[in-house]
């Protein structure tokens, strides 16, 4: 195992960590979004840390999926982004708890 | 042919839905005319399809129209099953419904509810042939709760009396009691036999286990026992005279009431392969009620109720021909009976209709020179009930208590005492009716004298006993007008009169005794019967003249007390409070319904509020309450959703990670 992988894996799990945190701790809904495709390219990264270090290309195969499903979501997100802001422009996400039980 | 056959039960149906839709446009006297000529119609049919029928090899016919309920081994279809017994029933019933809309037309002028009786009445017909053609269990029972229902709408047809609508009330429950018992039948017969349809589960019925078909028969049993108002469950049908007088003949004659005994017919072949005890069950209710109920008739003072109680009685006759094995006999009796007894129901409407709405025999009498048609039809109908030859009742009759006396004695001798007592209280009615002193004019003229004779002495020593004299007369002239003369029935009311009483006289041709050649209802009826173990005759022809003599002789003794009492006045009249009462049977049944009868409900009721819908309401309180506590945690903040994921994801992996290193 060389260091540069375990570098690559570190800077995966910085990154999926401080991704998390923006979810956790941001209230704008577009930064908590940015913050999940920051995790989401932090698992891509790991991925293909491991297809090198265990010489396998279905790491990088997989990574092509997670994008798919990425952009996809990110549509989807940004189109609820954009609806929420038409109807209250100063909106947090804590003011949208239409579905508190 | 046979498909014009859906034609009989549609035309009245089709009646019915024109009367809903436009019958309040119609009105008077065109919303009749529709009806009359809807049953009329399907009568029409009827008989071309039974001329059709005769001339077929095969008299059976079953055709499925469409599909009706099919889940899994439970399959019915609306179809209908023609054979001769289908066939006798739909011609009587379509016939005589036909000739009561006829005169249901003159009878109902100027009621406010014109049209809609005529609704109720074709919904009446089509339901009946629904119960008579349908080929299966359930669609009986679809035209046997339609007949409940509409026996509900007519009789409390003039609701605003309360207690024609509670009479209503009271024949629709008590029906319902019977309802059960066919429900359960049913549902027997498909566990026992996998089938409801009569032509796949009747011939499988010897192969049955007696018990199951022990338990199936008495189930339908009863429901037959509530329909044809057997005893205990007879209790309704005296109280259905508070409909319109048509009705009554409907419900008496043509349909509802025969239902029971077509079912019982319709199911014979299970009867057969119950247990022996069984037959003998239903011989006995019959011949009791028949008993009882003319018991019962002797002390009436209303004429409807006198005939609703004879009808009972008659119905206890059929009944114990099914028991003794003789179902074309029930059958036989059951079409004279359609003829005499709608004739002596629409008689006494035309005597009610005349007398303007007075029902009480004892303010009757002499009626048959204001009502000649009238009073002629209907002594034919009363010797026709009485057993006396050549009239129809009298073959019809003597053929069950032929059959009665080969299986036992004890059975004829009630069945002829009751015959005895048939003959008496008709000719009560008769000649309480139609002879000895007009009772209505009567009281008129003695009340007229009674004024004059005060007017003539006013302020005179006498006038304490003019005044008395006045009041005395009070009741009469509260009772009927001044001036008031009985008037015989328009056309449409006396034809349907004179039909009926040509028929009374004559149906016994059906089936006269001997020889054997002119038994052409047994003949006719035979293929129906196929598997039922028909009872046979066993006597010589001069047994049974002797029997047919012995008939006669106790209908002429019945008529000849009659007249001694009411006419002559020779004899004491017997009408002992118990038997003007009912013998108590119906005012006890009420008592303890309204006593422990409704405390019991109210018990039910309460286990039900408390017991079960507490336990339901139970459930659905305890989410609520554990839902209440639950749904604090979602608080709609997005962060804490994704904390619980996060920190759900670090458990699941801490999970996994200790048992696989546990595992190593």
């Amino acid at each position: 195992m060389r260091n540069l992988d375990l570098a690559y894996l570190a800077l995966g799990a910085v990154l999926f960590s401080i991704g998390a945190f923006g979810v956790l701790y941001r209230r704008n809904s577009l930064v908590m979004i940015m913050c999940i495709e920051l995790m989401l390219n932090a698992v891509n990264l790991t991925f293909v840390s491991f297809g090198s270090m265990l010489d396998d290309t279905a790491g990088q195969v997989i990574v092509f999926f997670v994008l798919v499903v990425a952009a996809a979501e990110v549509v989807v997100g940004l189109g609820l982004v954009v609806s929420v802001t038409r109807r209250k422009p100063t909106a947090s996400a804590d003011d949208i708890t239409v579905l508190r039980g | 042919m046979e498909n014009v056959v859906w034609l009989i039960p549609a035309l009245p149906l089709t009646g019915f839905v024109l009367l809903l839709l436009f019958g309040k446009r119609m009105g008077e006297p065109a919303a009749g005319w529709v009806g009359t000529l809807m049953v009329g119609s399907s009568f029409v049919v009827s008989a071309v399809v039974f001329f059709w029928l005769r001339d077929q090899p095969e008299q059976t016919h079953t055709h499925s129209l469409f599909e009706w309920i099919p889940a899994g081994s439970f399959r019915v279809d609306v179809g209908y099953l023609l054979d001769p017994l289908s066939m006798a029933m739909v011609l009587f019933v379509t016939g005589v419904a036909s000739l009561i809309h006829l005169y249901s037309i003159g009878y109902m002028h100027g009621d406010p509810r014109y049209p809609k009786f005529f609704l109720y009445l074709n919904l009446f017909v089509f339901s009946m042939l629904l119960l008579v053609l349908g080929d299966n269990l359930l669609l009986t029972f679809v035209g046997w709760e339609g007949v409940g229902a509409c026996s509900y709408f007519l009789v409390s047809f003039w609701f605003e009396k309360e207690t024609n609508a509670v009479a209503g009330k009271k024949a629709f429950i008590t029906n319902r009691v019977g309802d059960w018992g066919f429900m359960v039948g049913t549902f027997a017969t498909f566990f026992a036999l996998g089938s409801i349809t009569y032509e796949v589960f009747l011939p499988q019925a010897s192969g049955l286990a007696q018990t199951a078909a022990t338990f199936i028969v008495l189930m339908l049993f009863i429901g037959a026992i509530g329909k044809s108002a057997q005893i205990p469950l007879f209790i309704w049908l005296p109280d259905a005279m508070a409909g319109p007088t048509p009705v009554s003949a409907l419900i008496h004659a043509a349909t509802m009431v025969t239902a029971g005994v077509y079912l019982l017919c319709r199911i014979s072949p299970m009867i057969v392969a119950s247990y022996d005890w069984v037959p003998t069950l239903i011989a006995w209710i019959g011949v009791l009620t028949a008993l009882l109920a003319a018991f019962i008739a002797t002390s009436q003072y209303d004429i409807k109720r006198v005939l609703a109680y004879s009808t009972i009685s008659q119905l206890g006759y059929m009944f114990l021909a099914v028991g003794v094995g003789a179902y074309w006999a029930a059958i036989f009796h059951m079409i004279t009976h359609a003829f005499f007894k709608a004739l002596l129901f629409l008689g006494a409407g035309s005597v009610i209709h005349g007398m303007h709405d007075e029902q009480d025999m004892r303010w009757m009498g002499a009626l048959r020179k204001l009502m000649p048609i009238t009073a002629a039809a209907f002594i034919v109908g009363a010797l026709a009930i009485s057993g006396v030859p050549p009239f129809s009742g009298f073959w019809s009759k003597d053929e069950i208590l032929t059959y009665a006396l080969q299986q036992n004695p004890a059975l004829y001798a009630v069945g002829l005492f009751a015959a005895l007592l048939t003959a008496y209280y008709m000719s009560r009615e008769v000649f309480m009716v139609f002879y000895g002193d007009a009772k209505w004019s009567e009281s008129l003229e003695a009340e007229e004298a009674a004024r004059e004779r005060a007017a003539a002495q006013a302020g005179g020593v006498e006038s304490a006993e003019a005044a008395e004299a006045t009041v005395e007369a009070e009741p009469a002239h509260s009772r009927f007008p001044k001036g008031f003369r009985p008037h015989e029935s328009p056309w449409t009311m006396t034809v349907p009169l004179v039909v009926l009483a040509v028929l009374a006289a004559t149906a016994g041709l059906l089936n006269l005794p001997f020889p054997d050649s002119w038994h052409f209802l047994e003949h006719w009826l035979e293929p129906s019967f196929a598997l039922s173990d028909q009872a046979h005759l066993d006597y010589s022809d001069l047994t049974i003249v002797l029997l047919l003599v012995a008939s006669t002789v106790v209908a002429l003794i019945g008529i000849t007390i009659g007249w001694l009492t009411f006419e002559r006045r020779r004899l004491p009249v017997i009408e002992p409070e118990p038997l003007q009462d009912a013998l108590y049977i119906d005012s006890s049944i009420a008592a303890f319904m309204g006593g422990p009868g409704t405390d019991l409900a109210e018990g039910a009721a309460t286990v039900d509020a408390v017991g079960i819908d507490g336990t339901l309401n139970g459930v659905g309180r305890l989410t609520r309450w554990t839902a209440a506590r639950v749904r604090v945690v979602q608080n709609g903040y997005v962060r804490v959703y994704a904390l619980m994921v996060g920190a759900g994801s670090v458990l699941l992996v801490a999970f996994v990670l200790t048992r696989v290193l546990m595992w190593r």
